[in-house]
């Protein structure tokens, strides 16, 4: 589905070059939930960046599917629009914005909690249901693979933990592919088929690790084998 | 409506604002009406010289004779449309030179110190040339009116175009849009507060201009009265026609705040 191959890239500046990523390699199958994670600075975003073809490989290459939804740590959702028109979006960019098309991303706002607030302006949403709704957008033109960049770091702890676990649910139902790249530990345990740590910058890989106790977040966080994981996790990252 | 029962402290907050509202519009008012009764006064007891002050019952009359005289509104007309129509055109050329900028990043590194120079010339100095090259009349001060205008509505409304949410940009990229559908999607939706508060500042500088225009060289007009009355020692025409403009121009001011307050409640 998504497939990195030696990958380097370098951020050019007057004042020189700055090498983000070296040797990169990586995969991700399809229907796999993916995470990265690696110390903040690492990268991260720009490994994203690759993925979803906005920026190209200095040297390497990048197999990918052009069909990516990418959603961002902020929601972006426009003001001037409603909720519902903000999910039409992407069908309007993609030339898809067909009745079926803009039926099924009402049906998913539905489904999963936003039924009510289609005609309301994002401004009267809460941060939790604003993220949700950044991922019915996502998720709104059927993308085959999703990219996500610490989608709930700007969410207090109590949403995070609710909106976090909700998106996994989701993604999973809808049997989307999906690539998260944070900084949280226990976020990458929680959501993971596969966790992929990172080298400090220019970042590489370091390990990978399949998870595969419990089904959900919540199941996953309440396991005895979590805190192991994490010790692992916590101890290849060096803090 | 659905009617609201409010507790007891609530009740007296609203009518605490109520009151402070009231009071603000009172004293409005009063200054105005005291500031107008002592000039009055004065005048009456000649205490200051009227033939050079004038005065609001003065100020009344030369308005009254020149309805009577059928040139008021004449003169309101063709004042009107002149800043009107330097407006429109300043905002319409303002905007598609700022688009124009905003697509090309090497257009806005060549062209920017041209607008910063251009913004800061004092566009009076090009009266004479704008009488050698358009000749005089409505066109010329039309056009006295868009150069009085224009620089500024490129500068506010690129400096909108530039401050939409990084975020948004990047969101509308990864969906795999173009310039031109981020620039209908996304950018000009979101530089509306920027394009009403253009179109305020436009209205300021378009009477500028078309006064500034009139005085240069006109046959008709508020500021052509202005101008004459000058000459001519007739400070009741001028003050006359100054509380014209004062009202025109704060009419033409609160039309734009009320266009600005509907279109603009989401942002």
């Amino acid at each position: 589905m998504l497939e990195f191959n030696n990958v380097s890239y370098s951020y050019h500046t007057r004042s020189g070059e700055t090498a983000a990523v070296c040797g990169l390699s990586f995969k991700v199958e399809r229907g796999q939930f993916v995470s990265v994670i690696g110390p903040s600075g690492c990268g991260k975003s720009t490994i994203l960046s690759l993925a979803a073809g906005l920026i190209s490989p200095s040297s390497g290459s990048i197999k990918r599917k052009s069909d990516m939804g990418y959603m961002l740590q902020k929601d972006a959702l426009f003001e001037w629009r409603t909720v519902e028109q903000n999910l039409f979006l992407p069908l309007e960019i993609k030339g898809k914005n067909t009745p079926e098309m803009r039926k099924r991303a009402v049906a998913l706002a539905q489904k999963y909690g936003l039924g009510d607030f289609l005609k309301k302006s994002p401004s009267q949403l809460s941060g939790g249901m604003r993220q949700r709704a950044a991922l019915i957008r996502t998720l709104a033109a059927e993308p085959e693979m999703l990219l996500l960049d610490e989608p709930f770091s700007a969410l207090d702890y109590q949403t995070r933990l609710e909106v976090c676990d909700d998106v996994q649910a989701i993604i999973k139902s809808e049997k989307k592919t999906a690539l998260l790249v944070t900084h949280d530990i226990s976020e990458a345990i929680a959501l993971s088929d596969k966790v992929t740590v990172l080298s400090s910058r220019p970042a590489h890989v370091l390990a990978e690790h399949d998870i595969d106790f419990a089904s959900t977040p919540k199941e996953r966080r309440n396991d005895p084998r979590f805190a192991g994981t994490f010790e692992v996790l916590r101890k290849e990252l060096g803090i | 409506m659905k009617k609201e029962i409010y507790s007891r402290e609530h009740r007296a907050y609203l009518k605490k604002l109520k009151l402070k509202r009231a009071l603000v519009i009172l004293v409005r008012w009063f200054i105005l009406l005291a500031a107008l009764a002592v000039w009055e006064i004065l005048a009456l007891f000649k205490v200051i010289d009227p033939f050079i002050t004038s005065s609001p019952s003065r100020v009344v009359k030369t308005i009254v004779s020149l309805y009577r005289e059928k040139t008021l509104f004449y003169n309101i007309g063709v004042t009107l449309a002149e800043t009107f129509t330097g407006f429109a055109a300043a905002v319409i050329i303002g905007y598609a030179v700022a688009v124009a900028l905003w697509m090309s990043e090497t257009a806005r590194a060549v062209l920017e110190p041209y607008i910063v120079v251009l913004n800061s010339l004092p566009k009076i100095a090009l009266g004479p040339l704008i009488i050698i090259w358009i000749g005089t009349g409505y066109t010329a001060i039309v056009f006295m009116t868009v150069i009085v205008s224009v620089i500024l509505c490129i500068m506010n409304m690129l400096a909108g175009f530039m401050s939409v949410d990084e975020t948004k940009l990047t969101l509308m990229k990864a969906m795999g849009a173009g310039k031109l559908t981020t620039l209908t999607k996304l950018v000009v939706p979101a530089s509306l507060p920027a394009f009403m508060n253009t179109l305020k500042v436009a209205v300021g500088l378009s009477w500028i201009g078309s006064v500034m225009g009139e005085y240069i060289s006109s046959k008709a007009g508020l500021g052509n009265l202005i101008s004459y009355g000058g000459q001519v020692m007739r400070l009741d025409l001028v003050m006359a026609s100054t509380a014209i403009l004062c009202v025109l121009a704060a009419a033409m001011y609160l039309i734009v705040a009320l266009i600005e307050r509907i279109t603009v409640k989401q942002y």
